[in-house]
């Protein structure tokens, strides 16, 4: 089984070619059901406390619909980028996989400066982490997804560096394929949070 | 051939210990570490016991009792019964699956060492400044600033590095169940061990994550200033205990459904039977594990849910004594009309069965609300969890170190000092926390560090403390015992209980790659049926060959002292040295993902010959 490597031809589903392949997809996909507790739970956290605003700003005196939408705007293209490279690690397509990681990246990034300017912004209107248990379970939740696109992004790029060198193969296959499902995963969230935080925090009041 | 390496890496000693990726070896690491920190456990419970030995006596003091029950219940929990569970599931799993290794060696290490250096930080607690204090549980707000010293932060940073390494290990055992099976070994030709452990990886999974977010969220309180638990700034306490229950409960059933598959296991070989209602077996393991997770809120009746949630959540959990009752049954039957034979390990297994039985009655008690308000904080509580935990799970974990201790050493141990072992545990056990039913229903409350004369509480206590100097006696004859054998010479045959399962078709110690050929499975009790069948061993499933061994690593180590010493930079909240662990874990890291492990081959001809056979 883990005999044959780089130079055979590679086969079909590559990221499931070989024992260690398999395991890993498997593994990745129990880690995700993990992850998905992880963020309930902070969800649930978050929707126990988004009135608890203790004299501090609220949701509705904060939040800009503009920014958050296209910062949404933004990640929901590069999780359908990312499903552009999967496809092509499916026709083996190195080139075509760097080319739409690389957007992915570049995307990711815009999000993520959109989202620290939004948090900077909030600082200055007196929203700090220390204001109310609002403000705590905002920035912990949102912020814990930030991280999540942050670690996405050194992720993939890593991998776009070490593939350069050694090109795809049974061994690499499955790290681009996991990446990618990494990064369709945290996508998935920040439709939650959108709708949860943004959405709910909108309107205010009425429903949690 | 392609770039492999052919010669396996000439590692020795305490080398080869830190840097193993064996799954053989991790169990061994899991045993010492999760021993030493049981007999921390244990010194600790001593002393609370002596405190408590007579009425209005000042031998340890309130603040000094605070942190040695909070010590003693963490500790116990998370940094004993928990690793050596996990030392036995990562002894046998991958035997009794037919399997040369687990699905991530190198991963598997990790958690070890994760679990290592998170249980090493919280100890250091007593010596900088002191431990923890607001009990196992650490309720909001008395683990707030405001009530607790920086104990607290070693908790919290020190269960959530364990914990990590738990949750991956979890996940570790999950995807070598599913996808490491020999031949032939269905799901339902699972020895029960395996079908527990596998439920038990799967609750690790989903209720981990649970007290991982708890953690953080009180480490932003106490560290950053978050509010989540402070009322005055609109936060809410029960958060926290419903994070911590929707962990905490499924935790306990992580912690006994192992120990189900040992009896199960220990029960059938010595009464030379297959295990009755094996199928009924497994669908109420399934069962317990789900209801697991419907229960938490019965740890919260007194916090004012309201009757409804009060009604549903005792229901739900009175329903877990039914498929409990199911397996007491089916071992019972197994040992009808075996013929039973009563080594160490039987007798635990056998002990078991009437002591975890009367904790689950007291947990149905527990489990009525209205009655509930009358037990809770009580000694009437403690003398229950003792019960299931200790008279449960310890009983298990013991048996299925007596059974296994020949294949993981590969020497037997003393029987006779295992019978009193047995004996002065066990009646220890009772002596200490039958009274103590008693001493709940007569008011005394848990969590106090003294109590007063003439209230009818001196006699149980006393006799309570005498007990537990009983089970210390056992425990030291269990060392005693160990030493014993690691001295003697006798080496254990493959096969010393006449067993059922795989891995007793392979020799005590097995070698590095577990089998020489992968075996062909041909029923439940794969290796009995080859007796039955008259073979003298597995048939193999594929020819002789090479075999490939993933390498030694020294990163996981690595990876775990990073995280460390972040943990400290936190407490002391000096992020230089935050930043410095951090970046120390994630260069490993990213050493790890450029750099393939090729692995090494062991070529067929330095196989050792024994292999599959018996
Ligand atoms: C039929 C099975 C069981 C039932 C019905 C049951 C019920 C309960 C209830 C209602 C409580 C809360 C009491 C209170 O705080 O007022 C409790 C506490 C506890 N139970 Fe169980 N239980 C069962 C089995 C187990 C098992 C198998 C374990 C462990 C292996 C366990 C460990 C504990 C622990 C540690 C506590 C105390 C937690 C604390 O507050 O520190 N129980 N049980
Ligand atoms: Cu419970």
């Amino acid at each position: 089984m883990a005999n044959h490597h780089a130079h055979a031809v590679l086969p079909d589903e590559p990221e499931k070619a070989t024992l260690e392949g398999k395991n890993k997809v498997l593994g990745f996909w129990l880690f995700l059901g993990g992850e998905t507790v992880l963020f309930g739970s902070l969800f649930a956290t978050f929707i126990a406390l988004r009135d608890q605003a203790n004299g501090g700003p609220t949701s509705q005196a904060l939040f800009d619909m503009n920014l958050v939408a296209v910062a949404t705007l933004l990640l929901l293209t590069s999780s359908m980028t990312s499903v552009m490279a999967t496809l092509a690690l499916h026709r083996k397509d190195l080139k075509k996989i760097q080319l739409w990681l690389t957007i992915t990246v570049i995307l990711g990034l815009g999000f993520l400066a959109l989202e620290i300017y939004e948090f900077v912004h909030y600082v200055n209107e007196g929203l700090k982490m220390s204001t109310s248990a609002f403000s705590s379970a905002f920035y912990t939740l949102v912020g814990f997804h930030g991280a999540h696109v942050a670690f996405g992004i050194c992720w993939i790029t890593l991998l776009q560096l070490s593939a350069t060198k050694k090109g795809l193969t049974v061994v690499t296959a499955p790290k681009f394929y996991l990446a990618c499902l990494y990064w369709h995963f945290i996508d998935v969230v920040w439709v939650f949070i959108f709708t949860v935080v943004y959405l709910m925090g909108m309107i205010g009041g009425k429903v949690g | 051939m392609s770039a492999h390496a052919s010669h396996a890496p000439n590692r020795s000693g305490l080398w080869d210990y830190l840097t193993t990726v064996d799954h053989k070896k991790i169990a061994i690491l899991y045993l010492i570490a999760g021993g030493i920190f049981f007999l921390a456990g244990g010194l600790e419970a001593l002393l609370i016991r002596l405190q408590l030995m007579y009425p209005e006596i000042e031998l340890v003091g309130a603040k000094t009792f605070n942190e040695l029950i909070t010590m003693h219940g963490t500790t116990m929990i998370f940094l004993a019964v928990m690793p050596i569970i996990f030392a036995l599931m990562n002894a046998i799993v991958p035997l009794q699956i037919g399997a040369r290794d687990v699905a991530f060696p190198f991963v598997n290490a990790l958690g070890f060492w994760l679990f290592f250096f998170g249980g090493v930080l919280l100890n250091t607690s007593w010596f900088l400044g002191g431990a923890p204090d607001a009990g196992w549980t650490s309720y909001t707000t008395l683990a707030l600033n405001q009530y607790s010293g920086r104990g607290v932060d070693f908790y919290v940073l020190g269960l959530q590095i364990a914990g990590l390494g738990t949750l991956i290990g979890g996940i570790n055992f999950l995807v070598t169940i599913i996808n490491m099976r020999a031949p032939g070994m269905t799901f339902m030709r699972m020895p029960m061990f395996t079908w527990t452990s596998f439920i038990t990886s799967g609750l690790i999974l989903f209720a981990f994550p649970a007290i991982t977010v708890g953690l953080v969220l009180l480490m932003f309180d106490r560290l950053f200033g978050g509010n989540f638990f402070n009322p005055d700034a609109g936060g809410n306490v029960v958060i926290w205990e419903h994070l911590f229950w929707i962990f905490g409960h499924p935790e306990v059933y992580i912690l006994i459904l192992p120990a189900f598959g040992v009896i199960s296991e220990v029960v059938s070989t010595f009464s030379r039977k297959r295990l009755f209602g094996y199928s009924s077996m497994v669908f109420a393991t399934a069962l317990i594990g789900f209801l697991g997770f419907m229960v938490w809120a019965h740890h919260m009746f007194t916090t004012g849910l309201g009757a409804i949630a009060n009604t549903l959540f005792g229901l739900a959990t009175m329903l877990i004594a039914v498929p409990t009752g199911i397996k007491i049954f089916n071992w019972l039957l197994t040992m009808w009309g075996g013929q039973i034979r009563f080594p160490t390990a039987n007798l635990f297994a056998v002990g078991f069965i009437p002591t975890f039985t009367i904790g689950g009655m007291t947990g149905v008690m527990l489990a009525v609300p209205p009655a509930d308000y009358q037990y809770h904080d009580s000694y009437f509580v403690v003398a229950h969890f003792h019960y299931v935990i200790v008279g449960g799970l310890v009983f298990g974990l013991f048996s299925g170190l007596y059974y296994w201790w020949p294949k993981m050493f590969g020497k037997m141990l003393n029987e006779t000092i295992g019978k009193w072992n047995f004996w002065t545990f066990f009646i220890g056990f009772h002596l200490t926390f039958f009274p103590q039913h008693f001493l709940g229903l007569m008011g005394m409350p848990r969590r106090v560090f003294t109590y007063l004369k003439d209230q009818n509480l001196d006699m149980g206590n006393f006799i309570s403390t005498i007990g537990a100097f009983g089970m210390t006696i056992g425990t030291i004859l269990f060392v005693i015992n160990v030493v014993v054998a690691a001295k003697s010479s006798k080496r254990a045959p493959a096969d010393p209980w006449d067993g059922r399962s795989l891995e007793w078709a392979i020799p005590s110690p097995p070698p590095e790659y577990n089998f020489v050929q992968t075996p062909l499975v041909r029923g439940l009790d794969a290796l009995w049926v080859e007796k039955m069948a008259g073979n003298k061993g597995m048939t193999p499933a594929e020819p002789i060959g090479d075999i490939h061994m993933p390498s030694p690593s020294f990163l996981p180590f690595l990876m775990s002292l990073g995280l460390f010493v972040a943990g400290y930079g936190f407490i002391y909240h000096n992020y230089v040295v935050v930043v410095i662990g951090i970046l120390a874990t994630l260069s490993c890291m990213f050493t790890r993902s450029v750099k393939d492990d090729p692995g090494y081959h062991i070529h067929e001809d330095e196989l050792e010959e024994k292999g599959v056979k018996a």
